[in-house]
């Protein structure tokens, strides 16, 4: 890195991941080498002639009187070709390099860029000698995975009309277009991580997101461009959601921020993924997925930063106009990680020991997703899904309240559930979807105009269902009138069936909206049945145990349903039929 | 090396030491006293205007006449294939009467982290012959399984029989155990001693002991180095180690010590806010590096305090393990052993070990299905209280059952008992024959056919 004139400073004090130098020409959020093995870390308070430094490596060993220079430069990611597939920690260094330059454990001192600057990529130019551009116009295209990557004028160019433009291979440093004002433009871009990209306008978030889970894409969907927290205690199924979500969600893009969580998920992801196919593109889905990796053990300071380089990559790939979706495993870490450096800078503490400027924090993180029209008039859209993980489940904390307070999807998971096995495990009478009357719109256009009443229909059987139990724990459910035995009856279904989707069935894992249809419609079907004949004094204990409906829960398993499932519907109505024929008489 | 004599104040387990040359952060400490005892500490903050060590044993006997040695370097820790079958002190010192350790290398116990892109996910199933384990919350090579535990329950026993028993089938590699004793008593200490002989395990351990009446503080570093030999075993030697802390819950109670003695703002419950990270250093430190042989595979023990599962250090440690074993004080009273309560337990990488090929194809599907019947069952219990068994539907009532069957004669079984997976599994299978058909949808038709009893019989 270039280094500014004057600006070497001295180490005065170490105190685990902060440290305080003296003498040093500081500017907030300046990137500075400590110590003599020249640490990374950036400046966050100045204070007279101290300033104190967050280090992003280990700070064992490091003295009072080492160096620390400034180098003038705000924390900030490289972005380019050679973004997709990759792994990176925290401060974008990718890991597969730290491995090759340390070995399998993460040792200090060494720097490493986020992208290839020796690569060649075969740049296609999309603009002529003599077009106008401006920041943000798409001026070549490189083919980095299957998917197409687009060169863009920097957003803070001042455009101009291309003088010259090349085409063929070159590294991401190369120039490849040169406008009329002299400016020269390369593949690579360099953003500072905490400043969202520029955009042109912010619109509407109306088309939803699909996710291939039931639970959601039924009852509480998330628009393409929105937010959504996963709230839920350890265990209860936060990062198989997220991953379930990065997997098969309809996202052009993925990035997923292992935040101060366990190595073995990343390393399963990084196994897992590239064998997958992406349902839309049957391409392995490694290669739309970029991975950042700060596992709980790695640097906390390095961890606070994880988020911004994370939401950062995924603004550019929304700048190029695909719809991206980032997942942060978990919120709650970052949380703590600026609880702990705030603490050490002894500042004045605010709810549970967590900063006074968390909500501030969050709301900024949050508000950089959203679909926007961006710089060269496309649409384009980042959706953020963090995870929250409340300290003893307790929804009550403050990085929980402080993200209900912005986010426009809750998906509430609950213990109760997880440890009954039933997955998904979030809680239907808690959660919630402010899309629902925004995307109400496409499914009725994509998926049948019957699917919104089928939703209503459905929440309010499993809401009647919650009012039924608690008479069933007072009396018994056999003490329940007939009509509202086959309403639990029903919402078992619609539970057992329709919610619980397993991750690890190689079918069931993700499921099409046409799917989610049909079996919901079936249960409906069912329903309909079922109360008719019991009009009609079909006891309930017979409509109950109709032995066609039985099979239905093995759809889920079947990739080739639809046959199964007509059968099924017609058997429903048969055996019914019998039934109230026997009854009648 | 030079000795200061500028203590300025002594507070609990810390010192703070004046006008010193340049102290690296987290360098050991030598503190002599006045009658010649040396005693270790880590420097915890540095600066040029004072220094703030903390001892590793008691402050005892330290006043501002002691002479402190700054070494120069960060803890290590001297290791060599010959510290099996040792026993040494929770600060590495030998225990045993046997000679110093003469090392072939001396690491550094802070221990770096695994790069996620180097490691190996955990993939060979344990067996290890409790049904509760191997067929409900199966346990992988390189894999972190706490045991949630209260006190005055088994975990001990568990511990100790998942030692003597846990096998990958089929494999006949080299593994070691490697035991860190933190706060336990001496009589805790001889059921662990006196086990380890009995069986021979003992050759192949190294054990590490900071008993109740050791040290408080000591206990931050005993867990560090036994760690630091665990990777050495492994990832240098190539065993398979499986390491057991105990008592995670007396480490914490140090490290809320330490934080006290630093006035630090405390987080929930007066425990420091960097106690997720904390324990994080520790518990990341297992799993499988790709292309190494060994593997460090980790058991801790804790005991939850008023057997609450949401207190900070079950919470923090559920957040970072792999899932955890809850012993259950309940089933205890009942006479059950192992009091292993499934719903609350999770093994997160169960699914990475079990299925065909590696246990068996009918795996998890039966073990959902065992869940989801034994978690209503359980609820019943309270229904029927209040209503009686005859308000149950048929259904109800042979859920109600199942509950009891399930306890009874899956989670219940002797303490050198060692059930094959397949025994275990048959065992499931016969107590979900007792429920109508109907309600196994979790099982896809085809393995109902092949496993259920009914039509194993007719076949
Ligand atoms: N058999 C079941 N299958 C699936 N979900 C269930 C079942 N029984 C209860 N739930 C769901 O579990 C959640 C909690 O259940 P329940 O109503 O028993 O607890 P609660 O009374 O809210 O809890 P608390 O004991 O904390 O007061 C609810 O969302 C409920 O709908
Ligand atoms: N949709 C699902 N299908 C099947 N199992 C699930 C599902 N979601 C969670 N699980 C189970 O729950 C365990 C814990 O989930 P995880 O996402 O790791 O929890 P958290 O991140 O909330 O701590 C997983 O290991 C898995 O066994
Ligand atoms: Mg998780
Ligand atoms: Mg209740």
């Amino acid at each position: 890195m270039e280094v500014k004139g004057n600006s070497n400073g001295i180490l005065k004090r170490i105190s685990g991941p902060v440290v305080t130098a003296v003498g040093l020409n500081a500017h907030m959020y300046d990137v500075v080498q400590v110590g003599d093995e020249k640490l990374m870390g950036e400046i966050i308070r100045i204070e007279g002639d101290k300033t104190i430094i967050q280090v992003y490596e280990n700070t064992s060993g490091i003295r009072p009187g080492e160096p620390v220079v400034n180098t003038g430069l705000s924390l900030s990611v490289e972005l380019g070709p050679g973004l997709l597939t990759s792994i990176y920690d925290g401060i974008q260094r990718p890991l597969e390099l730290l491995v090759e330059k340390m070995g399998n454990f993460i040792e200090r001192g060494v720097t490493a860029p986020g992208l290839s600057h020796e690569k060649l990529w075969e740049f296609v130019p999309v603009v002529r000698k003599g077009d106008a551009v401006v920041a943000g116009t798409v001026i070549g295209e490189v083919q980095e995975t299957n998917i197409l990557t687009k060169i863009m004028v920097p957003p803070k160019s001042k455009g101009g009309v291309v003088s010259e433009i090349k085409s063929g291979e070159f590294t991401i440093d190369d120039v490849v277009c040169t406008l009329d004002n002299g400016e020269e433009i390369a593949m690579m871009q360099v953003w500072p991580v905490r400043v969202p990209r520029p955009v042109t306008e912010k619109m509407n978030p109306d088309i939803p997101l699909i996710t291939g889970q039931r639970i959601l894409d039924g009852l509480f969907p998330i628009a393409k461009g929105g937010t959504a927290a996963i709230p839920g205690p350890f265990g209860s199924g936060k990062t198989v959601t997220q991953q379930a979500l990065a997997k098969w969600s309809d996202a052009q893009i993925v990035v997923y921020i292992g935040c101060g969580e366990r190595g073995n998920e990343m390393t399963e992801v990084l196994t897992e993924f590239p064998e997958l196919e992406d349902p839309k593109s049957g391409k392995p889905l490694m290669e739309r997925t970029v991975l950042i990796a700060n596992t709980s053990n790695m640097p906390v300071a390095a961890r606070e930063a994880s988020v911004y380089t994370g939401i950062t990559i995924a603004e550019y790939f929304r700048d190029m106009g695909f719809d991206v979706s980032l997942m942060a495993d978990s919120t709650s870490r970052w949380a703590e990680a600026m609880r702990e450096i705030s603490s050490r800078l002894e500042e004045m503490p605010g709810e549970e020991g967590y900063p006074a400027y968390l909500a501030a924090r969050l709301s900024e993180f949050y508000e950089r997703a959203g679909r926007v029209e961006t710089l060269n008039h496309e649409s384009g859209s980042v959706t953020v899904i963090g995870a929250v993980s409340p300290p003893g489940g307790d929804f009550s904390e403050p990085v929980t309240q402080n993200t209900l307070r912005i986010v426009k999807c809750f998906w509430a998971l609950d213990a109760k559930l997880s440890q009954r096995r039933h997955f998904p495990a979030i809680n239907w009478l808690n959660s919630y979807s402010l899309y629902l009357d925004t995307l109400s719109k496409w499914y009725d256009e994509n998926v049948s105009p019957e699917w919104n009443g089928l939703r209503i229909w459905a929440m309010e059987v499993l809401q009647k269902e919650a009012e039924l139990q608690e008479i069933v724990q007072l009396v018994g459910s056999d003490a329940l009138p007939d009509e509202e035995q086959i309403t639990i009856e029903v919402a078992r279904m619609l539970r057992e069936i329709f919610l619980q989707q397993n991750a690890f069935d190689p079918v069931d894992t993700y499921c099409s909206m046409q799917k989610q249809f049909d079996i919901m419609k079936a249960i409906n079907t069912y329903a309909v049945l079922a109360y008719g004949a019991q009009k009609l004094g079909v006891p309930p204990t017979k409509v109950i145990t109709i032995a066609a409906k039985n099979d239905l829960p093995q759809v889920k398993f079947m990739t080739d349903y639809k046959e199964e499932i007509t059968r099924i519907n017609a058997a429903m109505g048969t055996e019914i039929g019998a039934l109230k024929e026997a009854y009648q008489k | 090396m030079k000795e200061y004599r500028t203590i300025n104040k002594i507070a609990g387990p810390l010192i703070f030491v004046e006008k010193t040359e340049p102290v690296g952060y987290e360098e050991l400490v030598n503190i002599v006293q006045a009658d010649g005892t040396v005693k270790r500490g880590q420097v915890l903050d540095t600066s040029d205007d004072f220094v703030v060590v903390q001892v590793f044993e008691s402050t005892a006997g330290i006043g501002r006449d002691a002479g402190v040695r700054f070494t120069g370097e960060t803890i290590k820790m001297p290791v060599s294939r010959d510290m099996l079958g040792r026993i040494l002190s929770g600060a590495g010192k030998p225990k045993d009467g046997g000679p110093d350790i003469v090392p072939e290398k001396r690491l550094d116990i802070g221990g770096a982290a695994i790069n996620p892109y180097a490691r190996q996910s955990p993939a060979d199933f344990i067996q290890t012959g409790i049904s509760t384990i191997d067929a409900t919350n199966t346990l992988v090579r390189g894999q972190k399984l706490p045991i949630f535990s209260g006190s005055g329950l088994p975990h001990n026993e568990i511990a100790l029989q998942i030692a003597r028993q846990a096998r990958v089938p089929g494999s006949t590699e080299d593994f070691a155990v490697v035991f860190a004793a933190m706060g336990i008593t001496k009589e805790e200490e001889n059921q662990f001693m006196a086990d380890f002989e009995r069986t021979g395990a003992l050759e192949h351990a190294v054990v590490f002991l900071n008993l109740a009446d050791d040290p408080a503080v000591e206990r931050i570093i005993t867990p560090r180095l036994a760690l630091t030999t665990a990777e050495y075993l492994a990832f240098e030697l190539g065993y398979h180690v499986l390491v057991i802390l105990t008592d995670m819950t007396n480490y914490c109670e140090a490290l809320r010590q330490i934080g006290a003695a630093r006035e630090e703002v405390p987080g929930r419950r007066g425990y420091p806010g960097y106690m997720y990270t904390d324990l994080a250093s520790l518990y990341e430190r297992a799993g499988l590096i790709k292309g190494l042989k060994g593997s460090v595979t980790q058991l801790s023990i804790l005991t939850m305090p008023g057997d609450d599962i949401t207190h900070p250090i079950a919470d923090l440690s559920g957040y970072i393990t792999e899932g955890q074993i809850v012993v259950n004080r309940d089933l205890h009273r009942k006479g059950i052993y192992p009091p292993i309560n499934v719903l609350p337990s999770l093994s997160r990488l169960m699914n990475n070990g079990i299925g065909e090929g590696k246990t068996r194809d009918d795996h998890k599907k039966v073990t959902d299905q065992m869940y989801a019947a034994y978690a209503e069952g359980n609820d019943l219990r309270g229904l029927v209280a209040i209503v009686g068994k005859d308000a149950l539907s048929e259904r109800d009532q042979r859920l109600l059952e199942f509950a009891d069957h399930f306890e009874n004669r899956f989670v219940r079984q002797g303490h050198d008992e060692n059930r094959t997976i397949e025994d275990s599994l048959d065992l499931a299978w016969e107590l979900l024959a007792t429920l109508p058909e109907e309600l196994l949808v979790r099982i896809d038709r085809g393995l109902i056919q092949k496993y259920h009893p009914k039509y194993r019989k007719e076949a």
